[in-house]
């Protein structure tokens, strides 16, 4: 990336199998992520059909339905067979809901999908403008004012900025609804009043951590000699910022945005809920007050499954971005 | 990172140099931000340890007759949904919330840290699966899993605080690892092998003396997750299980006061908010940290 023409075919192929190697190593941490929501939500508790059956079912009520379910089987056997309907998109059915879990699922995928992309959309550009500023007026009040600011909203939970949000937005001014209402056919307007909040909540977590990244990528790249030879040149710090720096601090400033949407995810579960948006998120908390496994097990492999796709984007930037990783 | 070894700063002031005045050095070095956070850091850890003794009423007793009242002079800061003492539950609430989560913390920075120790001096293959092993646990959102081990397993206080150590573990584990990697190459730990020490010698006389303050600041951050993990677990009501409540369970359940902006409400979420700012504050302000802000939340 930086030196962008002189780049021998030998680079860009070692960069290739890096890239390739660290996808292979993401697809066998999948799988070992998988054996271990496996191994924790179907081996160690009591099992599903006494649970669905109740306390009063007889013995061979539920020998029968253990049998039917699959579950008088050893437990390597019912990991490859859940392993395999997991791929095949077929996770199984849904004990409360009673329909299979991909039909719950792909219900709820596309609106959880939104949230993340609308909070992507307006987290991303506040992060970077933040970062960046910090970085340029570093050690100055607006810094430390900025730095005061994300530290804050790092360290306070989810629940208490959304609940503070709907004091101020839905009860005090009456702008915003309290719920989420997601339906076919409601109009633009209408869509961002129910959004701006969750997406308002989910950015204050995301903002904060990215801007913090941004500004560390920045000023890493400010302390290099190139960037005091430009200044010594007579060039503009402005000039010097647009042109010069933030060419090279792209692929770190994209690694460290991969790095903090991660952080979506755990925001997602409360703020979901507590909005009451039908998402994956809430769909997975409602699975664990009711026990619901396979349910849960497939939300909590989406959500690994995003997860690691957002740490490998963040790896392949930053091979990208060093030629001195890519040699290796 | 370049390996950072801490000097020890006791050694070069003068012997005759007491503890009070160590203190005071080490206070005059903090910025305004982290004494600001030190102080809220003390306080809270006194009112989670004296908690009950302060409390003016019984945690349970419904002593007033109003819902949702306001400040008065009988109660400090109101009644909640049922008319309890608001400041006397959350004086309680407190005290599970710091004593959760210091504990939990505790345990995750110690097997942390252990884990690492005994990876770095061990056999390679040994240090693999270590590490392959904390690999796979870190990639799994420390949300989602909290949720699936919730799930399984319940969240009776002693369950929960193993949920919350478990799922923070591998975080400690992996910057302890590479603490303790970088000063397993220092010369003066080749030295100790080459005298032919132990190994059991080495991680703790030579290695883990000088990871130690990296390993401090890394269990503020640890205390600080947990609590925002537990709050957020019993707001949603699959943490702290009542007749116990924690900060979190406290917002949830005057939640029905929010359209008042009652008090009941906003004193246990000004408490999780002054708590978790006054460590990150404190953290920020030690010598040394910086780029670590980044662990996993």
């Amino acid at each position: 990336m930086v030196h962008g023409t002189p780049r021998n075919r030998s680079g860009i192929a070692a960069a290739g199998r890096l890239i390739l190697r660290r996808l292979g190593s993401a697809l066998l941490t999948l799988l070992l992520v998988s054996l271990v929501v496996f191994t924790i939500s179907a081996l160690l508790p009591g099992d599903a059909a006494e649970e669905t059956l109740g306390q009063s079912a007889t013995p061979e009520a539920v020998a029968a339905l253990r049998h039917q379910m699959g579950l008088d089987q050893p437990a390597h056997l019912r990991y490859v067979r859940w392993l395999g309907g997991m791929i095949k998109g077929d996770p199984g059915q849904s004990l409360v809901a009673n329909m299979p879990v991909g039909q719950v699922i792909a219900g709820r995928l596309p609106n959880s999908l939104t949230l993340a992309g609308l909070t992507a959309a307006v987290a991303i550009p506040l992060a970077l403008a933040i970062g960046i500023l910090s970085a340029l007026y570093r050690d100055t009040g607006l810094d430390r004012a900025l730095n005061l600011m994300t530290l804050g909203m790092v360290a306070v939970p989810e629940f208490l900025v959304a609940t503070i949000a709907v004091l101020v937005f839905s009860v005090t001014l009456r702008w915003l609804p309290s719920i989420t209402v997601v339906r076919e056919g409601i109009g633009w307007a209408e869509m961002l009043r129910g959004y701006a909040m969750p997406v308002m909540t989910l950015a204050c977590v995301t903002v904060a951590q990215m801007a913090r990244m941004t500004r560390a990528a920045v000023i890493d790249q400010l302390s290099r000699p190139y960037v005091e030879m430009a200044l010594l040149k007579g060039l503009s710090p402005s000039r010097v910022v647009l042109v010069h720096v933030l060419p090279n601090a792209v692929a770190p400033i994209v690694n460290a945005m991969a790095l903090s949407l991660s952080y979506l995810l755990g925001g997602a579960v409360i703020v979901e809920t507590i909005f009451n948006y039908p998402g994956i998120a809430s769909l997975m908390v409602n699975a664990v007050t009711s026990r619901d496994m396979p349910l849960l097990q497939a939300c909590a492999m989406i959500f690994c499954t995003a997860y690691l796709l957002l740490m490998l984007a963040a790896d392949v930037c930053a091979i990208l971005a060093n030629p001195r990783l890519r040699g290796q | 990172m370049t390996p950072t070894v801490p000097l020890r700063e006791e050694s070069m002031a003068k012997p005759a140099s007491t503890a009070a005045s160590r203190v005071r050095h080490w206070l005059s070095g903090l910025s305004t931000s982290g004494r600001v956070g030190l102080a809220l850091v003390i306080l809270w850890l006194v009112l989670g340890a004296a908690g009950p003794l302060l409390a003016p009423y019984d945690v349970g007793a419904f002593v007033s007759p109003e819902v949702f009242d306001g400040m008065s002079t009988r109660h400090w800061l109101g009644s909640d949904y049922l008319g309890r003492d608001v400041l006397s539950r959350l004086l309680s609430g407190a005290q599970y919330t710091v004593g959760l989560a210091l504990a939990s913390a505790l345990l995750a920075s110690a097997t942390g840290a252990g884990l690492a120790l005994t990876a770095t001096v061990s056999p390679r293959w040994v240090d693999e699966v270590i590490s392959r092993f904390m690999d796979t646990l870190i990639s799994i959102p420390s949300k989602v899993f909290a949720l699936v081990l919730v799930a399984a397993f319940g969240s009776s206080l002693a369950l929960l605080l193993l949920i919350a150590a478990a799922t923070y573990t591998p975080g400690a584990f992996r910057i302890a690892r590479a603490l303790a990697i970088n000063l397993n190459q220092m010369d003066y730990v080749q030295v100790a092998y080459a005298r032919g020490e132990g190994r059991l010698y080495i991680a703790t006389a030579e290695i883990m003396p000088n990871m130690i303050h990296p390993v401090l600041a890394d269990f503020g951050l640890r205390f600080v997750f947990i609590v925002l993990l537990l709050s957020g677990l019993s707001f949603l009501g699959l943490g702290v299980q009542p007749p116990n409540a924690d900060l979190g369970s406290l917002v949830r359940e005057n939640i029905s006061g929010l359209g008042d902006g009652a008090l009941a409400i906003l004193a246990p979420a000004m408490a999780i908010a002054t708590l978790t700012i006054g460590v990150n504050l404190l953290i920020d302000a030690l010598p040394g940290r910086g780029r670590r802000i980044t662990g996993g939340r």
